[in-house]
């Protein structure tokens, strides 16, 4: 070759390189426009709701506590986040609010609201006391001398005050405080619980003095995070995944020796197989899932078809690749021995794919702890549906926070966990049969 | 005596054997203990039962197909109007896969040891890829759905945050096996971290990074699917409306059903025969090198 076909080509072939360097960025940019343009990502400010963000985000770490009054008859309620679970019994207050004749509500930093006999107050520092006598003429709200400020939303019959220390709304008929703090509320005791605001030292003293059954019971059956329920949710989760995973590779592992070359001659047999494989897989999980819900219905045992069928696709193609590369030589070795063909099986060829077998199954187990939620979304079971309905009644973000962790924790352990098995089960594997 | 160390042998060997059969045992009779017993308890919890059910389950696959047969001469046309939500779905998959790739691509040289500029970052930003890989997408598109609205976004936004979690710890594991003697070459010219890495790394990897890139486009599309069937837009949502009007729209759900089977059998063919290539590629260029 001379030296001047090669500087040719040399030069020819890094022009190349120059124009694939920069097409290659250019299509991938042209697409991603495209996309944005299909998505019609420019209308997504007006869609997104900040309103909802601000909700989310502030739920999900805080919680508040309602003082409500009835104008009508001056009856007050408090309730935890305004449920009927988290009611304040009849009488009992937060140190915060007093209730008599005048009911006191401390914001604290002097931010105190007053419920009068027929008059509603709420003194502002540095701004002023803001008075409303609420009857059937409207709210009659009187402010401080000057413009009202923006935090104030002032009409006839409503008046709302949003303050960094809580939030007032007045109406004809009811005259509302909340109180925001930092946490979950109630995660361990619900109001009703004798254990309820005792502290860790307190339940702990009175678990060393024989309470602890009863102590864990109120836990257990606390009725605003169902710690029990939510357990429950997690196991069916995790055993849609398992009954799934390890129901699939029992069914592929037959099948897999009729797709696999060397097991199968006959060539009719080994493509009806193979095209079964393909079907089982083609067929997404989601349509599985739906033809499956429809003949059992929802619950966790449907989730766990679906994925056991989805997965008999894939690992009888995985199986019957495993196959195919199996070494003869210790099928030989078996079969010099005098062996007949179902021992060839068992001491030829099932020791050589246990631990690819294996590692696969592990493998998907933890994937599909992650599919059990999803399918679970869909059909009704596990944690997947304590997820969807809590995202939808759009209020329990605490909850959905709960949930979230909780899934994640469930994955990563169920991932350490295989990790874990796979290598006990694989080392442990390779010394004999 | 050698008699005797051979029967000593011989016994000790066959204690082995039946400790291990014995063990095998045990763990097979757990294994199914666990398996009949989750099974029943799943059977209970569900609202019908699996032998009750399986007559059943064949009724409503009968019906779509009888209805798409009587109808035959209609799926042409429903084939023409779900196509646009079909692409939609496979746009959610592709700019998720591809957003997700370059994502990781950046986390995969930023968690390898060795690659890594900052090495003590190497531990945070793996857990970080853990988590990403461990949410399932559901639960970030349902609350994007409730801040941003329904549409494609929220679904591709979640999809691409797992992949990124999914592709970033196989990318990094492909870095590993990288030569470092690119980089180090790049390094004694005084190259920067970025230049070291695009020139000396990437080119590399790429081929493998392709191949998994190409595998993750066929799972995403499965799941775009069904975060269409959340609320997340494309063929899932269609899918959903004309499965919720019940009977009398199966013929519009059977061509749905077709349009997902045939999408996905053939971008699984396509891809597979994409990555033996690619793979195949590879080792001819490294039996050449």
């Amino acid at each position: 070759m001379s030296v001047m076909t090669l500087q040719t080509r040399t030069v020819a072939r890094f022009r190349r390189k120059r124009m694939m360097s920069f097409a290659f960025p250019v299509v991938i940019l042209a697409y991603l426009a495209y996309i944005a343009v299909a998505f019609d990502m420019a209308g997504l400010a007006e869609r997104a709701s900040l309103e909802n963000a601000r909700t989310l985000v502030s739920d999900a770490y805080s919680y508040k506590i309602h003082v409500t009054r009835d104008n009508r008859n001056g009856a007050v309620d408090i309730a935890i986040e305004g449920e009927r679970k988290g009611r304040y019994p009849d009488g009992e207050s937060p140190d915060w609010v007093q209730i008599g004749t005048e009911t006191i509500v401390d914001l604290g930093e002097g931010h105190v609201v007053t419920f009068g006999p027929s008059q509603v107050s709420y003194a502002v520092p540095g701004y002023g006391l803001i008075a409303a006598t609420p009857g059937s003429g409207g709210v009659n709200a009187q402010f401080p001398a000057g413009a009202i400020p923006d935090w104030i939303n002032a009409s006839k019959n409503r008046v709302a005050i949003t303050t960094e220390a809580g939030r007032l709304t007045i109406t004809r008929n009811r005259s509302e405080v909340f109180r925001y703090f930092t946490g979950w509320e109630l995660f361990f005791f619900t109001l009703d619980s004798s254990y309820h605001g005792l502290g860790l030292g307190g339940v702990l003293n009175k678990a060393i003095h024989g309470e602890a059954g009863e102590i864990w019971s109120d836990f257990w059956s606390n009725k605003m995070w169902r710690h029990a329920d939510v357990a429950w949710a997690l196991f069916e989760t995790i055993l849609m995944a398992f009954l799934g995973t390890f129901g699939a590779a029992m069914i592929a592992l037959p099948l897999g020796f009729l797709a696999a070359r060397n097991f199968t001659p006959l060539r009719g047999i080994r493509f009806a197989a193979r095209r079964l494989f393909d079907f089982l897989r083609g067929v997404d999980g989601l349509i599985w899932t739906i033809v499956l819900s429809r003949a059992f219905g929802p619950g966790p045992l449907t989730g766990a078809l679906a994925i056991l069928i989805t997965d008999t696709g894939s690992f009888g193609k995985m199986f019957s690749e495993a196959l195919e590369n199996v070494d003869d030589k210790q099928i030989e070795g078996i079969a010099s021995t005098g062996a007949k063909p179902l021992q060839r099986y068992r001491f030829g060829v099932i020791p050589q794919i246990t631990p690819v077998l294996l590692s696969q199954i592990l493998y998907y187990l933890e994937s599909n702890t992650r599919s059990a939620t999803i399918i679970g979304a869909i059909t009704g079971g596990g944690i997947g549906l304590l997820l969807t309905q809590a995202i939808n009644t759009q209020k329990d973000w605490e909850e959905v926070t709960y949930y979230i962790v909780l899934i994640i924790l469930m994955v990563m352990l169920m991932d350490s966990f295989s990790g874990w098995l796979r290598r006990k089960l694989i080392k442990g594997g390779e010394g004999g049969h | 005596m050698g008699n005797q160390h051979r029967s000593q042998i011989e016994a000790d060997y066959m204690a082995q054997v039946r400790s291990k059969r014995m063990m095998n045992g045990i763990l097979l009779i757990v294994f199914v203990a666990l398996f009949v017993g989750g099974f029943a308890t799943a059977n209970d919890r569900n609202a019908g039962g699996f032998w009750n059910g399986l007559p059943m389950l064949f009724d409503f696959p009968a019906d779509v197909i009888s209805e798409a047969i009587s109808r035959a001469h209609l799926i042409p046309g429903y084939l023409a109007k779900y196509l646009p939500s079909l692409i939609e779905t496979i746009n959610i998959a592709g700019a998720a896969t591809l957003v997700g790739a370059i994502v990781g691509l950046v986390f995969s040289l930023l968690v390898t040891r060795g690659l890594a500029p900052a090495p003590w970052l190497v531990g945070p930003l793996r857990r970080v890829l853990d988590v990403l890989r461990a949410v399932p997408e559901i639960v970030i598109a349902l609350v994007l759905i409730f801040i941003l609205g329904g549409g494609p976004v929220p679904a591709m936004i979640a999809i691409a945050l797992h992949t990124v979690g999914a592709l970033g710890k196989l990318f990094s594991e492909v870095n590993e096996n990288a030569s470092l003697k690119p980089v180090e070459g790049l390094a004694s010219v005084g190259a920067s971290w970025t230049q070291r890495m695009w020139l000396g790394v990437i080119p590399q990897v790429s081929p493998n990074y392709f191949s998994y890139a190409l595998l993750r486009f066929e799972i995403n599309i499965r799941a775009s699917a069904i975060l269409g069937f959340v609320g997340a837009g494309g063929i899932g949502y269609d899918l959903r409306n004309t499965m919720s009007w019940g009977q009398g729209k199966f013929d519009e759900a059977a061509a749905i059903f077709l349009l997902l089977f045939l999408t996905i059998v053939i971008v699984d063919q396509l891809s597979s025969y994409v990555r033996a290539h690619l793979t195949h590629g590879r080792t001819m260029s490294e039996k050449l090198a």
